[in-house]
This record gives structure tokens, C-alpha cells and sequence, in this order.
């Protein structure tokens, strides 16, 4: 994967403030177009590799709906060009970009930002989301 | 800052309420209501015995109330005013002072003066705890009598019937729903409901509930006596008003609080709306009336002086027992010189009758009785005095002429009230479309709220966007989503062509975007369809379901279902099953296609379990795909004294043939040994019957929501022609159905419907037959189980993993004890 050696910084969420860089897996750990999750202490963050647009993106894996640990397991795509994920359970679908939901009433999701380095995927973590 | 005060939290209190803040912020509001939870939604009572909790029905959580400024009491009964104080007093003593004062008490049931109404096992159907209780009371009944044949008493019969009792409706009238339907109507629901196993006993005068303490039977006046295990009583609704009684407030003399056209009772800081109120002389017992007056009631205290309730339309359109049922304007025909035009299929229990006024111009009103399509269109006629827009008995012929309808839809004026439970007009949505680009229907519900409520004018809100994006030129074409602009069967035309093998592929060269939870599914579908490639080799454009090759249940974790082709299953296989169920604590239970379902297995432990079954000699059962399921049998000549051809044999043979079969949706089929059919094949999407010479065979059946028999395609044909024939129905429907469409609908929008299959299936009139075997056969020589596939593969085998940075499980899934075993926690108690 030719992105391999650069340093890419992905879908900062603009109020964040990056205090802790967490590196959570190589880029290789990851499927192509679809999400894992990461564990980082008690929470689980669902990253996603969405190849078709070169970009990567991080959210709560858990879904406001019914409270269930599962996005990363989610089918990632777009609305309108808005980068988004579908829940497997009752597709409710979130902006990947800001966490809001696109097709109801659903609390905001976390957003973090991304990068990419040598190789390495790493999760912002901010101030406010830690 | 006015305090107003709310005595009652059903749903208009709740409308009242959540229309009150989005007014106005300078009224501080307290409500007090009698149940111990908040409103909810009485309307979809019965869907608490389909599985829905009471969160689910409720209209809001208490934190809205709290988050709005509201203060809430439940459980907190109301028990006098003091008018000259403007006080309340409640059951636990507590007094609370008011400048405006909002009685939303509701109705209770009413309950007739019989003898034995007080005896165990008699209920009544109104609130959640009453479920609670008859629920219970029912685990040790087997019959159970609904007094009453109205809409809630049917309503009530669905949820006996759904908690497995042989179900009784027993009506004083000569006919079901008295106040909606003429006889005719009556007879085709009666029908239709007693098909479903309800029996219903009409003209029949209650005298007494006979037995001590509990009951065991209803006795009548012809001196017939019902025995039964318990007793619904849903005789109709009486009004709340106790507290208006004695605090002097005018009641009617059939119950409830009389109100001018502002809601005011005779004082006039005091309100009355919902079901409490006597507006006209007129009680109104349905939902969307009450929301009115809340908003009459809501405009007042906002300081509109004007607003005014001025009666409402009872019209109503509903689903009963899985039947349409609707009722309009001048339903019964008592307009002076008023004509009806009736039409009545007995055969598919559909009854349709229209009144149309003396000039033969105008609609007035109708019944609708197992086809409510026209319902919408024709209360839109009837509400706006619209002239008829052709001969009126285009209104019964005209079903089929979309162009028509929708010429009718668009002679609207812009003032129709499309959407009753938000107040929605026609021009409210065409300016959305036109001005503001607002061009999905759910882009439409997010701007007004339309269809939100009940959801009954979502059909109606469709049609008005299709029509308004053709008026502007917008070409409105069947497509699968925003980024394909083809139908699945262009695609799939598209896909075998030009040889397309990966999502990617089809995505760059004939859609746009990057895909979604519809397209990529779907598309999924198609390739495995076509070419029969595992699942396994993209799997981040299948459904959860299909990427881990498992059925994802609550709490995140996964069931286990192994091919036990036709049902047969040696004992040394029942033994592996029960010895892996075992060691991974796994809760197992039969499923209606005679196999076994494992449930609670965690994601990485997908593979472990796998790999102990193929050991064990099971393969994939492909529970999880739209795909071929089970064939179910009977026991046929093997054992069965009865049995006419060997049953479990075929149906082994066929499911052996179409395991892995990718389809639009999932495929069921069935082989019973004799005409008793206890393998019920005629529910299947594909059900063969033997026969003396051979076998018959059925197609395009399926249970679910909306039950359909199959259908007789062919009959007496042998073993190699039988199959001949299912491959070719089944090709034809993959290739030209809409996704997610069972082979049901497909028959029921295929033009020329049976007659037409038949002819390409059995006569071969498109030429295709050979064809269509031979891509069948294809498919069928590249079977290859997916598990097997994933287990012997590292890097497969890798994916099923919760997380990626780390060996552990998922540490939030939690199980609830349950018989024995262990079952999912009920998600609302979860994570949160």
C-alpha cells in the first residue's frame, strides 16, 4: 500500500485537541473499505480503512441506539459524498465525518482523528474525549 | 410565569406537552399521571406481545420531561380540585396550585353490569399493566374469550391469539366492527380473521360469567354456555371524568367533560381534551382528534383567542390481525339520494364500497375491506369535496392505472392535510420538493415530521414526491440507491455480461460515490448469484450477517446453524452438537426448519466452533445468507403408514442440490410424503406434494408478516422433471426480482402473475428454459461450504476477532440466565 511511508493526518475533528497519539495496529490489520475495533483502556473505538477514498476515520464503536458495541462491524459508504457507517443492527447511519446521525434522531457519535504513519494506524485522543 | 398543571399522562397529556414547549417557554408545566410509567403508545398496545417493551412504546423517555422543564409524576393520582383555591389534591395528600388546569384523564374500559365481571381471569384491555396481568394469567389457559368485536376487542384477539390461545370473539351486533362496516365488509374480515383460527360468534347477548373463584365460562341468553380459561372484556371505553363530577364541573349524561369549541370546560381556566372530552355531544376515541385539541388548547393559552376545534373526521384506516381495514366519510351511504358501488372478491377476501353522491360526481365516502390502497387517495377526495376525476366505477376498476390515482393525487389542493397526526399539507411537502430540493422521502420526514407518528401516510407522502420530481422534470426511475442508477435487474444484466467480479469493479464503471449499506449487499447478492464465488472474498460489502458467516443477535454475539438436510439427523451428530453446545455454553433451540440453532457464540469463537462441526461432519447451514435455507419434509413412505413417496429422500436431495444458492432473499422449501402435507410445503417458496403418479409442486409461498399459500405450478411429475422445473423458477426469479424480495411479492408484481410463470417455467415460452438449467447447474457444481473454506485459511480465520490490538473478548456482553440456559440481556439493560 503506497501510503505506507507518509504521514497522513485524517478527519481531525476541529474541537479536538490531540493530547496522546494511540498507536493501535498496523495498517496491513486492517480490511480494505471496512472498520476493526481498537481497544484503548476501557473504551472501544471503531477505525475505519475506507481504501476507495484514501481516507481513514475513528468513532464510538457503540451504537446510541440500542447501546451495542458494533459499528466497527458496520458497512461503511456515502450519503451525498458524506463519508458514513450503517449499524448491522437497525441501520441507523452516522456521518464518519462528525458523528451525526443521518437517517433519525440518534445521539451524536465521537469522532477522533486519524494518522497514518509508516505503516502504523494511531487514534487521536483529546483533552475533552478522554 | 403561568403553572399550568396536566392531570393525566396519556398520549394527548404527552402531546399536549411536547407541542406546549416547542410554543412557548413562559408556562412552567407539571403533570401527574396515574400509571407508574410515562405516556406511551396505547395505539400499539398489541405489539407488546409481538416483542416490543414498554420502552419501546413509550412516547418519551422521563428525561424529555426533565430536559424540557417539565415536572413529572407518575404513579401519582389525582383526587379532587379545589376551583376557588385553583388547587389539586393527590392520593398521597399532596397539594399543588394551578392558573390553568389541563384534564387529559383519558377512558377506561368499560365494563358492562354482569354478573361474575369480578371473578380471576376476567380482564380488561387499556393498559400495560393489564397486559402484565393477562399475560401471565395466560401461561395457564388454553381458550380464551374476547368480549367485544370491535376494533380493540379484534385487537385484543390478536394478542390472545399471539399468546397461544385458542382465541374466542364473542359480539352483542349481527357483525364485526358494528360502527365501521356494513354487513357485507363484516363477513369478508370475519372471514379473513376466522382463517387465522380466531372463532367469532356474532348476535350473541352476554347473560352472566359463570364459575367460582375462577372463571370458566360465558353463558348467553339462548342458553348456550362458552366454556373458556379466561375473559377479555373490550366493550368500550368510558370517560374519566370522576374528578370533574365532583369538583361541578358540567359532565354529559353519558359520561364525559363538556367543552365549548377552546377546550374550556365551565371554568374557564380549567381544559378538557382527549377522550375525556364531549366536544358536540361527541366523544372522540381515536388519537389524532385528541392531538387536535391539544393544539387548540396549546394556541389558546399562547394567546390565540381564535383557535378552535371543529369536530374531526373519523375516518380511519388500520391493519387488523393482518387485515386492511378502512372506513370514511359517509361510509354507510345515509346521505339523502346517495348511490353505492360495491365490489366483493370472496375468493381474496376483498370488499370495496363506495358511496357516491345523487349526481354520480363527487365521493362520500366508503369501506375498504383486505385492499386499503385506495384509502388515502379517495379520503382526499372525500375531505376536499374534489370532483371524481373519471366514471366512479373507475374507482373499483381503476386499481390498477397508476396514472389515474396519481392524477388525482396532484388535483389536490395544496391545503389537503396529508399527514394527520403532524398536521402536514400537500403544499407543505410540494414547496419542500420544489423550493428546497428536499427530494427523499427521508429527507420529507425530518423536515415536517410526516409519517412519524402512525406512519399510515407514508405511501401517500411517496406518491406526492414521485409525482412532484416528474412535474419538474426530475426522471424518477426504479434504482437501487444514489449510486447506482440501475434496477437489480439491469445490473445483474450488467454483472453477467460484461463479467464483472468485485464491487469495485461495477462501482467505478457504472455507479458513482462509494456505496452504502443498501448497494453493497445487494450487489454482494448479485455476484454470488452469478458466479457462486464465496462469500468469504469481499467481505466488507456483506451484510454483518454474511461477513461472519453467522446471524448477529442481540448483544453483539452470533448464532450457529449447521445444514441438517431435510431434518434427518443420525444420533451420533445430535451428540456432537450437544457436546460443542456444551463446551462453548451455547443456547440451543429447534428452529421451524427442522434443524438445531446455537446462540450466544462470541465473534472469535466463529472459527473454534466451526472447526469442531466440520470435524463432526456438518457444513455451513447458511441461516445467515439471503439464501437457500432449509426443505423441510415429513417422513414419507420411510415410516409413515400414509405415506405415499419418499418424503426425507427428496427433500435431502433438493436441499443438497441448492445449499449456498444465493437468491434475493432467503429461499424455503418443503417435500410432504401424502396429501396430509405435515411437511406444510404450501408455505414455502417452493413446496413439492406427493402424489400416487409423482409429485406436485408449489410454488411462490412464504409465511412471515404477510402469510401467503403457495401456488399449484405443475402437477403428477417425476423426481428429474420436478427439479427440472425448480431450476428453472429459481433462475428466473434471481434473475429478475428486487432485492430483498421474497418469490411472493415477485408473483404478486409479475405481470401476468401465475399463468405467466407457468408458461416460461413449465411451456417454455421465452425459449430460456435450457438456459436457465444450465447457469443452475453451474452454480451447483461450484458449491463449496464457507466455513470449511475459512476455517482451513490463516488470514480468514484471522478476521474474526473483536479487536484488532488486542487477544481479549468483548468484555461488555452480558447474558441473563433463562430456563437453564443462558439468553441475550435485553438491550435496554445494557452498556449504558
Amino acid at each position: 500500500m503506497e501510503i505506507q511511508d507518509q504521514s497522513f493526518v485524517f478527519s481531525t475533528p476541529e474541537t479536538t485537541t490531540v493530547t496522546e497519539w494511540f498507536r493501535a495496529a498496523r495498517v496491513a490489520d486492517f480490511p480494505e473499505d471496512g472498520g476493526m475495533c481498537v481497544k484503548f483502556g476501557n473504551r472501544q473505538i471503531a477505525v475505519f480503512n475506507f481504501t476507495r477514498r484514501g481516507e481513514w476515520y475513528a468513532c464510538q464503536n457503540q451504537c446510541p441506539h440500542k447501546m451495542q458495541m458494533i459499528l466497527a462491524r458496520g458497512i461503511i459508504g456515502s450519503h451525498q459524498g458524506e463519508p458514513k457507517v450503517a449499524c448491522p443492527f437497525h441501520k441507523k447511519t452516522f456521518s464518519l465525518r462528525n458523528g451525526q446521525c443521518l437517517n433519525g434522531d440518534e445521539q451524536c457519535l465521537e469522532v477522533y482523528p486519524v494518522r497514518v504513519e509508516q505503516g502504523y494506524v494511531y487514534i487521536g485522543i483529546g483533552r475533552e474525549n478522554t | 410565569m403561568a403553572r399550568i398543571i396536566v392531570v393525566g399522562n396519556g398520549m394527548v397529556g404527552y402531546k399536549f406537552c411536547e407541542k406546549m414547549v416547542n410554543r412557548s417557554t413562559e408556562h412552567s408545566i407539571t403533570v401527574y399521571g396515574e400509571e407508574p410509567r410515562p405516556a406511551y403508545d396505547r395505539v400499539h398496545l398489541s405489539s407488546y406481545f409481538e416483542g416490543r417493551t414498554a420502552d419501546d412504546l413509550l412516547m418519551a423517555p422521563s428525561s424529555w420531561y426533565a430536559d424540557n422543564g417539565i415536572q413529572l409524576f407518575t404513579g401519582e393520582l389525582v383526587t379532587s380540585i379545589d376551583r376557588r383555591a385553583k388547587t389539586i389534591r393527590t392520593h398521597t395528600g399532596k397539594v399543588d396550585s394551578y392558573d390553568y388546569l389541563v384534564l387529559a384523564m383519558g377512558s377506561g374500559a368499560f365494563v358492562p353490569s354482569l354478573p361474575g365481571t369480578d371473578r380471576d381471569g376476567v380482564f380488561v384491555y387499556r393498559t400495560i399493566e393489564d397486559l402484565n396481568q393477562l399475560q401471565a394469567y395466560a401461561r395457564n389457559a388454553r381458550r380464551g374469550i374476547v368480549m367485544g368485536g370491535g376494533l380493540l376487542g379484534l385487537e385484543a384477539a390478536k394478542s390472545l391469539l399471539d399468546l397461544g390461545l385458542e382465541t374466542h370473539v364473542v359480539e352483542f351486533a349481527s357483525r364485526l366492527m358494528p360502527r365501521q362496516l356494513d354487513d357485507a365488509g363484516s363477513d369478508i374480515l370475519r372471514a379473513r380473521i376466522q382463517s387465522l383460527g380466531i372463532t367469532i360468534h356474532t348476535n350473541k347477548r352476554t347473560t352472566a360469567i359463570t364459575g367460582t373463584p375462577r372463571v370458566d365460562g360465558l353463558s348467553f341468553d339462548d342458553g348456550v354456555t362458552l366454556p373458556t380459561d379466561m375473559i377479555v372484556i373490550s366493550a368500550g371505553i368510558r370517560p374519566r371524568d370522576e374528578l370533574a363530577r365532583t369538583c361541578g364541573l358540567t359532565t354529559h349524561a353519558r359520561g364525559g367533560i363538556v367543552v365549548n369549541d377552546g377546550m374550556q370546560t365551565d371554568d374557564s381556566s380549567i381544559f378538557a381534551i382527549g377522550e375525556v372530552a364531549v366536544h358536540n355531544n361527541m366523544i372522540y376515541g381515536l388519537v389524532a382528534p385528541g392531538y387536535e385539541m391539544a393544539d387548540v388548547v396549546v394556541r389558546r393559552l399562547a394567546g390565540d383567542h381564535a383557535a378552535c376545534f371543529t369536530g374531526y373526521d373519523m375516518s380511519t384506516k388500520l391493519k387488523l390481525i393482518g387485515v386492511d381495514v378502512g372506513s370514511f366519510g359517509d361510509a354507510f351511504g345515509e346521505t339523502p339520494g346517495s348511490v353505492p358501488i360495491a365490489y366483493t372478491d370472496k375468493c381474496n377476501g376483498i370488499y370495496k364500497r363506495f358511496t357516491i353522491s345523487e349526481d354520480g360526481k363527487r365521493l362520500l365516502g366508503g369501506i375498504l375491506v383486505g385492499d386499503t390502497k385506495p384509502y388515502s387517495l379517495c379520503h382526499q377526495m372525500v375531505i376536499n369535496g374534489m370532483p371524481l376525476p373519471g366514471k366512479p366505477e373507475a374507482l373499483i376498476l381503476g386499481d390498477q392505472a397508476g396514472e389515474s390515482a396519481g392524477a388525482g393525487l396532484m388535483s389536490l389542493p395544496d391545503t389537503a392535510q396529508i399527514c394527520s397526526c403532524e398536521n402536514v399539507r400537500k403544499g407543505d411537502l410540494v414547496r419542500l420538493i420544489r423550493d428546497e430540493s428536499v427530494h427523499t422521502l427521508d429527507g420529507l420526514k425530518k423536515a415536517t415530521k410526516a409519517c412519524t407518528g402512525c406512519g399510515g401516510c407514508a405511501p401517500l407522502v411517496n406518491d406526492i414526491l414521485k409525482m412532484t420530481l416528474q412535474t419538474l422534470g426530475v426522471h424518477v426511475k426504479k434504482t437501487l440507491c444514489e449510486h447506482f442508477a440501475h434496477s437489480r435487474q439491469e445490473l445483474y444484466d450488467i454483472i453477467r455480461i460484461k463479467g464483472i467480479r468485485s464491487y469495485n469493479e461495477l462501482l467505478d464503471n457504472h455507479g458513482q460515490g462509494d456505496g452504502c449499506e443498501i448497494c453493497k449487499p445487494a450487489v454482494a447478492s448479485l455476484l454470488a448469484s452469478i458466479w457462486n464465488d464465496l462469500v468469504t472474498e469481499q467481505d466488507t460489502i456483506q451484510d454483518t450477517n454474511d461477513r461472519f458467516l453467522a446471524n448477529i443477535q442481540r448483544g453483539g454475539t452470533y448464532s450457529v446453524v449447521p445444514r441438517i438436510a431435510g431434518g434427518e439427523i443420525t444420533p451420533a451428530k445430535l451428540i456432537a452438537i450437544g457436546r460443542i453446545a456444551a463446551k462453548y455454553d451455547l443456547y440451543t433451540k429447534i428452529t421451524g426448519g427442522q434443524r438445531i440453532d446455537m446462540f450466544g457464540a462470541r465473534v472469535e469463537q466463529l472459527p473454534e466452533i466451526w472447526e469442531e462441526l466440520i470435524a463432526e461432519g456438518f457444513e455451513s447451514g447458511h441461516a445467515y445468507g439471503k439464501a437457500l435455507r432449509t426443505v423441510k419434509s415429513c417422513v414419507g413412505t420411510t415410516w409413515c403408514r400414509f405415506g405415499v413417496q419418499d418424503a426425507v429422500s427428496f427433500a435431502i436431495r433438493i436441499e443438497n442440490r441448492y445449499k449456498g444458492l444465493r437468491a434475493p432473499h432467503k429461499l424455503k422449501g418443503a417435500v410432504s410424503g401424502c396429501i396430509r402435507e405435515c411437511a406444510e410445503a404450501q408455505s414455502k417458496d417452493f413446496g413439492v406434494i406427493a402424489t400416487e403418479k409423482g409429485w406436485n409442486v408449489y410454488v411462490c409461498g412464504n409465511g412471515g408478516a404477510r402469510p401467503q399459500h403457495a401456488l399449484l405450478l405443475v402437477t403428477d411429475v417425476d423426481d428429474d422433471t420436478c427439479i427440472r422445473y425448480i431450476d428453472r423458477f429459481l433462475m428466473f426469479y434471481i434473475r429478475t426480482a428486487d432485492p430483498l424480495t421474497r418469490t411472493a411479492t415477485w408473483l404478486n408484481k409479475l405481470e401476468g402473475g401465475l399463468d405467466y410463470l407457468r408458461d416460461v417455467v413449465v411451456n417454455d415460452s421465452l425459449g430460456i428454459g435450457a438456459s436457465l438449467e444450465a447457469e443452475m447447474q453451474e452454480l451447483v457444481d461450484r458449491y463449496a461450504c464457507e466455513w470449511r473454506q475459512v476455517v482451513e485459511n490463516p488470514t480468514l480465520r484471522a478476521r474474526f476477532r473483536h479487536y484488532v490490538n488486542d487477544e481479549s473478548a468483548d468484555e461488555t456482553i452480558v447474558y441473563a440466565p433463562m430456563r437453564g440456559q443462558k439468553s441475550a440481556a435485553d438491550w435496554d439493560n445494557v452498556n449504558k
